[in-house]
């Protein structure tokens, strides 16, 4: 059995978006608070992918900027390696921490500083590690980096406008692998990009995952692409996780309702057509979250205990649900 | 058969820039008839959103339509002047665009835009208006129409503005609805209830739809038949299913093996390599030539013209052999 | 550090580039922006080349004829076309002192929006990075220092400053004058560059730079720094026109630059005593320079606005 390398446990992040000060006194308003994320438990093998889906407030992008320290956890911890993250970052071990993990983003056009040449954008990791000083041997690692994305050296004396945004993130993954870390959290890094371009990002992550043994954290809101990547899939709702399982079981066989009701919406091109559970309801504001199960106004099986009681994560045949339903075996 | 509600004829449109005139759009050419939904698909910069924005006369200067016809009904509507087109977007033609949030004046209360658009097109008093619009948000799903009807749009969700953008497109019955990425901003599982939404209604209006997306699931899911844009070109065009699952076109082919699939793994997706060219740089003849895999020499000669195959028409010159054939 | 439209990078391929882009364009296609620049040009050119180009040296005591006061303008009748433009009541010409003094008008000028700039940028850059109370501290001295009319702050600090340095005043006059500008000006700046700040700090690339290890006080000069100064050029050029203006606001009040270096604001509050003995020409002419020159670097900085808008193309 592999050492797990990235572990999460209970990991938790609450916001304060209460209104100033003043508001509060004249007008009486409560204190708000946004649990982002609530209480969020799983771990990653090395050399896997896990994908963590969900829609929009669902937390994802949260965990994701937890792992890589660009905020800090009100609860929980995250383990790096057997260490953890939030105190090595803070410490004097944080460089090193910082040069075995980095992320990848979302918007292939606000990723880039538009006024740095595509040269300096890769070479900043170097550099700000103290990994290589000399000009030559800069020049020549990031013209290996874009060799390896497949973009061409020349490219480095050019500026991210003159690039397509397929090609911006191949820029973003070269730079974010320059310090050659070992674990990448990719938020979204597809999302914005046309479905052939897509194509293209995707299978060179593949290749550089299997050729360097890459971690990789994945975090999506589109299924057919978590399919493709992943090897176990994590879906979440409103800051908890309510389904952990591996890529086929999750696709053959979802547990969740949540889960089901998501496999079954997407509109997909092989299989239109098919009867449909019809979809009920929308995300709730996370301000205000429903009680118990948060999932439950729009749950078809809910019942009494699933409004009161919080459900928690547990194992049932290798997968792990979050349901009172399922753990009463009434689906 | 009927006649076609739009028919698209050689549309042109340019945009003169000081580094030359870039022509957007390449002599479009396609038909909708009444009642019928045609999507219109194509990767970023292929030219769909030009060709609605043609369509609704809403191409933003200095682009400009340089040749060719729009005819909605048999009646020319490209070069009508600004207060004619006027009236025609909105009683003919409805409008959903992607972004509920500015698709929205937000301040004014939802059923005053509504009886708005109504009274300017319909022959209706202020109360007969305002109880259509209640009956419209009630049709596309609204809960408590009576009372969200004096709502705010900040006081809808996402979802919910796009459905009452869907109400107000549909408020003058117009024949024809052009959708631009309706589903885009919104999570997956509000799109598939605004995708049946979409299909719904404007069966029940019998108003056609132009659906223009990104996305081939959604276009799987609503369309009768699709157009594939490629370069400001129509590469292929005809029946969702045979163009999904029997393309013509090798672009066609290689949009579909790209797409990652909900039912199969494989190890590697289907990858084009290289990208769309841009404007200023579209080869000769066929502007998919540089990136396919069965190119041959009158490929970068000639542009080919769409050509009948099977059931669909692609613009490829692989099919002119068997299209000779089926002549002869 | 980059604090040039084009980006950092070879000097060379910056030129081109300029050249190349859409501001040089939007610069030859605009009349007005041409002229306004030749303008201002010109009045720049005589200002920095003043003892070459001056037909006379105002201030060499021994060159003035009191024989030649208060001639009006060459055109008039007893004018001289020796004093194109008129002599004052010592016999000064009128053109030369207007170079002279446009020369202290412009210096003055283009040092305190430097150093407003400065300062303004440095704040604004904190308070939009570092966030929470620093933010709503330097907002606060923001609000207090725009609730004062800019002439009693300069009013103000240039009195403290001559009570402070009573004797060493005429060599400090300068340094008080342009710091009293200076902490006028400079709350525009920061309130532009904490909102593009803002801006640019939830951007994908400084969260990349953070993810680094970079530090903040790096991040904010080589990521955000070059990135947010487009709005500030703007700034800078309008806000020349309004310091210089501001400067003969507080020389016509006789607290600004030492009598000894006349500026256009001096030269007007000088002529302004013969304005009603019907000698126009000793205040009128100071002033339609301080006008063409204050005109001219505005309609540049409206031009250059749009120019850098990225929407208006």
């Amino acid at each position: 059995m592999s050492h797990a390398l990235v572990e999460v446990q209970d990991l938790a992040k609450i916001f304060d978006v209460s209104p100033p000060w003043l508001n509060r006194v004249v007008e009486r308003k409560p204190k708000a608070f946004v649990h982002a994320v609530d209480g969020v438990s799983f771990s990653i093998e090395k050399g896997k992918t896990l994908a963590l889906v969900g829609e929009s407030g669902c937390g994802k992008s949260t965990v994701a900027r937890l792992l890589v320290g660009l905020y800090k956890p009100t609860q929980g911890q995250v383990r790096f390696d057997g260490t953890d993250t939030a105190q090595t970052l803070a410490g004097p071990g944080g460089q090193a921490l910082r040069r075995r993990m980095q992320m990848i983003f979302q918007d292939p056009y606000a990723s880039l500083n538009p006024r740095w040449k595509v040269q300096d954008i890769i070479a900043e990791p170097l550099l700000e590690h103290g990994l290589i000083s000399k000009p030559e041997a800069l020049k020549a690692r990031v013209a290996e980096l874009l060799r390896s994305v497949g973009l061409s050296p020349v490219d480095a004396e050019k500026f991210p406008h003159q690039f397509s945004g397929g090609q911006r993130q191949r820029i973003s993954i070269a730079r974010a692998l320059a310090t050659q870390p070992e674990f990448l959290v990719c938020d979204e890094p597809t999302s914005a990009l046309d479905v052939s371009v897509q194509a293209q990002v995707l299978n060179i992550m593949k290749d550089l995952q299997r050729q360097q043994g890459l971690t990789y954290l994945f975090i999506s809101h589109n299924l057919a692409v978590v399919r493709h990547v992943a090897d176990q899939v994590g879906v979440m709702y409103l800051g908890r996780l309510v389904e952990v399982a591996d890529k086929a079981q999750l696709f053959s066989a979802p547990r969740h309702p949540y889960t089901r009701m998501l496999l079954d919406a997407i509109p997909d091109i092989h299989m239109s057509g098919r009867a449909r559970t019809p979809v009920q309801g929308e995300v709730p504001n996370p301000l205000n979250p429903p009680s118990g199960c948060s999932f439950h106004p729009r749950c078809p099986h809910a019942n009494a205990r699933c409004k009161s009681e919080r459900p928690a994560l547990r194992e049932f045949q290798g997968v792990r649900v979050a349901c009172h339903a399922v753990e009463e075996a009434r689906i | 058969m009927t006649a076609p509600l739009l028919q698209v004829r050689n549309l042109r449109v340019e945009f003169p820039t000081r580094r030359g005139t870039l022509l957007a759009l390449d002599n479009i050419s396609f038909d909708i008839a009444p009642g019928e939904i045609l999507g219109v698909v194509g990767e970023s910069g292929a030219g769909k959103s030009l060709t609605g924005a043609s369509i609704i006369g809403l191409l933003d200067p200095p682009g400009r339509i340089a040749g060719g016809e729009i005819l909605l009904e048999g009646r020319r509507i490209d070069n009508l002047p600004y207060e004619e087109m006027r009236k025609v977007r909105g009683r003919q033609i409805g409008a959903v665009f992607q972004d509920p949030l500015t698709s929205l004046n937000p301040l004014y209360t939802v059923g005053r835009q509504l009886v708005e658009t109504i009274t300017t097109h319909l022959p209706l008093t202020e109360s007969q208006a305002r109880a259509r619009a209640i009956d419209l948000l009630k049709q596309t799903g609204i809960p408590a129409a009576e009372q969200r009807i004096d709502q705010y749009p900040h006081q809808f969700s996402g979802g919910m503005r796009q459905r009452v953008v869907i109400a107000l497109a549909l408020a003058a019955e117009p024949k024809l609805i052009v959708a631009d990425e309706p589903t885009t901003a919104l999570d997956v599982s509000i799109q598939a209830q605004i995708i049946s939404l979409l299909k719904r209604v404007c069966k029940e209006q019998g108003a056609a739809v132009m659906l223009v997306t990104h996305d081939m699931g959604v276009i799987a899911e609503t369309c009768d038949r699709v157009a594939v844009m490629y370069a400001g070109r129509v590469a292929e065009i005809g029946p969702v299913h045979d163009v999904i699952h029997k393309p013509a076109h090798p672009y066609t082919v290689g949009l579909m093996g790209s797409i990652p699939a909900m039912d199969e793994d494989r190890e590697r997706l289907l990858q084009i390599d290289g990208a769309m060219p841009r404007l200023n740089a579209i080869p000769t003849g066929c502007a998919y030539n540089p990136r396919c895999p069965k190119v041959f020499e009158r490929c970068r000669a000639e542009r080919p013209e769409l050509m009948p195959v099977a059931a669909t028409r692609a613009a490829c010159w692989l099919h002119q052999a068997a299209h000779k054939e089926a002549a002869v | 550090m980059s604090s040039s439209p084009a980006p950092a990078g070879a000097a060379p391929g910056a030129f081109k580039r300029f050249f190349d882009g859409d501001v040089w364009y939007s610069f030859r296609r605009s009349p007005t922006a041409i002229i306004a620049a030749v303008i201002a040009f010109i009045c720049v050119f005589c200002a920095v080349f003043a003892e070459f180009v001056a037909p006379h040296n105002p201030f060499d005591l021994a060159s003035l004829e009191l024989m030649d006061a208060r001639l009006p303008p060459a055109w008039m009748d007893e004018g001289q076309a020796k004093y194109l433009l008129g002599t004052d009541d010592q016999g000064r010409d009128i053109l030369s002192a207007l170079m002279y003094g446009a020369r202290i008008s412009l210096f003055v000028g283009l040092a305190s929006v430097l150093l407003s700039m400065i300062i303004g940028v440095g704040l604004g850059l904190l308070a939009g990075f570092v966030g929470g109370k620093v933010d709503a501290f330097i907002m606060r001295v923001c609000d207090v220092m725009l609730s004062f009319p800019s002439i009693l702050i300069a009013l103000l600090i240039d009195g403290v400053g001559r009570a402070m340095f009573p004797n060493a005043h005429d060599t400090l006059a300068f340094a008080v004058l342009i710091l009293a500008i200076a902490l006028t000006g400079w709350v525009q700046y920061a309130r532009t560059v904490r909102g593009s700040t803002m801006v640019e700090r939830n951007k994908e690339y400084v969260q990349a730079a953070r993810v680094i290890g970079v530090s903040p006080l790096r991040i904010m000069r080589k990521h955000v720094l070059p990135n947010v100064l487009g709005p500030v050029l703007v700034l800078a050029t309008i806000q020349v026109a309004a310091a210089i203006i501001t400067e003969a606001t507080l020389s016509f009040l006789g607290v600004g630059v030492p009598p000894t270096s006349p500026s256009l604001g001096t030269l007007i509050r000088v002529g302004n005593d013969f304005l009603f003995s019907g000698e126009w020409w000793i205040t009128i002419w100071p002033g339609v320079m301080l006008v063409l020159i204050a005109l001219s670097v505005n309609l540049l900085g409206d031009w250059l606005r749009d120019a850098l808008n990225p929407r208006l193309r």
